[in-house]
Parts: C-alpha cells; structure tokens; sequence
C-alpha cells in the first residue's frame, strides 16, 4: 500500500518523472481555471446576474469578510493570495467524491510547497506593509531574550502547517481505503461525508492561519485603536 | 526471538501506543476547547464570530500533536526505515 500519491508515476523519462500527484494538480488547477473563465464570461455590474457569476461573488466576498475580520486592512491586498490557498485546498477535498481521485494535499511534497509559500508571503507583505527595519524589528517583540524564539516559531509553525494537512488530508484516504477491506459498501461512504467536512475545516484552518501570520507581521507596530468605550448595560 | 522480529514487535506495538495515547491527550484537550468555547458562546452570543474563529484555530493547533502521532505511526507501519534496512539486507544475500 502506497502511503501517498507520490510514489505512483505515470510517465518517466531520464531523471524527468511525473507522478500522481503532478498530473493531479495539473488537472484541478486547469479545471478550476477554465471553470471560473467559463462562469464569468458575460460579466454584468447592475441588474439581475446570472446564478453562476453570483456564486462566485459569494464565494470571493465571504473570502474578503473572513481577511477582514482577522484585521487585514484592506483585504484585496492579501486576497489572491490567500483566497487561492483556500480555493486550492478546499478543491482537492472536494474533489474525493470522486471515485478512483487521491487528493494532491495528501502528498508531503504538495503541501510543504504550499506552506513554503506561506514562510515566503510573511516577510514579504511584512516589508511592503513597515520597512525591512520596522519588519526585522517585529522579532525583538516583546523583549531581545525572544529573538531566538521568534526565530524557531516561524520555522516550527511552516513545519506545523506543511504536516497538519497532510497528516489530515491522507489520513481520510488511508482510513477509507482500510475500511473498504474490512467492512465495505456503508461506513466508507460515512466516512467519505466525514472527510469533506475535515477537508473545508482544514482548507478554512490553513487560510486563516496564513492570514494570522500575515497580520501579525504587519500589524505589529501598528498603534491599537482607541478602546470604545461601552455604554453600561441596563437589564 | 533474531533482530528482526524484535524490530517488528517493537515497531507494530509503538505503532498501537503512539495513536492510542496520541488520540487520547488531545481528545482531552479538544474536549476542554470546546467546553470553554461553548460557555462563552452562551455568556456572549454577539462575540460569537471571534470565539468560533479562535477556537478553529486552537482546535488545529492541538489536532496538529494528534496528527503528528498518527503521521509517526503511519511511518512505522507502512514506510518504516528499521524494517526497510532488515529487507534490503536480506535481499542483499
């Protein structure tokens, strides 16, 4: 039994070899992409819209509200690229209804690749937000003593994120694929509906643990708004 | 009892208390979570948003230890290096 989809190569050729989990991606980000073209061709401001374009625009608004409500400011900054994490992942769990499909995410080489992404975007919308010194100085927070630990949480947290969802996302098919020699036809359909729900959480759970990241890095220095004060409550 | 059977007792047994122990703790730990979350919810249903997010977060920060116990016993049982090493040199003769 193949722990993941890596390990299944379809075509080889020299040291050139795609496997499994290449072609997987391939294919769901073509989909996606030809999807959202298709859906949006005739794009409309005003009026009725049409159910599909609707559809979407929830999906990127609810997106934007979720950035928004971690306090990124304005969320169309860190939209694409933290709406595209959680479209990917929560598509490659989508898509286990599927039959004979095996999740990209569930290949340590996919998502190390996307928390790396993630290790990347940190400093990077850190700098653009306060300066290379504003951001530097972020990891003397609170005192100099957690420098060193600053340093070891942001590598600690990339590790935690890369494993999280692949120990989530391969545990669904292994579990899957071991009660289908023991007691087929009913629990892995069960269990097939209880991985779609682990699926989005951990596609919700990725996105907002990126945006966390993200806010912490560049909202730092920035100075906490003004307390509201609370009119007293009369019961 | 030869080398090798030591490495799959000892492998299949660390297998069964890694998961077992691993799903235990952070069972124990998710279950207080969502305890707390779930009396805020009630004392403070307008704060609803933020408790739900952060618990989503603490929630995945905990799974995460159970996770990385079941990844350990995944390794152990289908890839394990110890028992790849006593294959290889068996085939090696």
């Amino acid at each position: 039994m193949n722990l993941t989809s890596d390990q299944d190569i379809l075509w080889q050729h020299g040291f050139l070899n795609l496997n499994e989990t290449i072609v997987t991606t391939w294919v769901m980000t073509l989909a996606m992409a030809l999807g959202a073209k298709l859906l949006t061709r005739t794009p409309v401001t005003e009026g009725a819209v049409s159910r599909c374009q609707a559809l979407l625009e929830i999906i990127v608004t609810s997106i934007d509200k979720q950035i928004q409500e971690v306090g990124l400011n304005p969320p169309q900054k860190y939209l694409p690229f933290l709406g595209t994490l959680f479209l990917f992942v929560a598509t490659a769990s989508v898509c286990t209804v599927l039959p004979g499909y095996r999740p990209p995410t569930g290949s340590l080489s996919t998502t190390v690749a996307l928390a790396l992404c993630v290790f990347v975007a940190v400093p990077v919308f850190g700098i653009r937000d306060q300066g290379l010194g504003g951001y530097l100085r972020t990891y003397t927070k609170p005192t100099l003593i957690m420098l060193p630990f600053n340093i070891i949480g942001e590598a600690s947290r990339t590790l935690a994120l890369a494993v999280r969802l692949f120990g989530n996302m391969m545990s669904g098919v292994l579990i899957i694929a071991i009660l289908l020699t023991i007691t087929p036809y009913l629990f892995p359909i069960v269990m097939t509906a209880l991985g779609l729900l682990t699926g989005m959480v951990q596609a919700y759970i990725f996105s907002i643990l990126a945006a966390v990241y993200i806010a912490a890095a560049t909202l730092a220095r920035r100075p906490k708004p003004a307390l509201q004060v609370q009119a007293p409550l009369n019961h | 009892m030869d080398s090798s059977t030591l490495i799959a007792v000892a492998s299949i047994v660390t297998a069964g208390l890694t998961t077992g122990i691993g799903c235990m703790c952070p069972a124990l730990g998710e279950g207080r979570a969502v305890a707390t979350a779930l009396t805020s919810l009630a004392q403070q249903p307008d704060a609803s948003a933020t408790i739900t997010r952060t618990l989503f977060v603490g929630l995945a920060m905990i799974e995460s230890t159970a996770i990385y116990c079941f990844v350990v016993s995944m390794i152990l049982i289908f890839a394990n290096p110890f028992w790849g090493h006593v294959v290889a040199q068996v085939s090696g003769k």
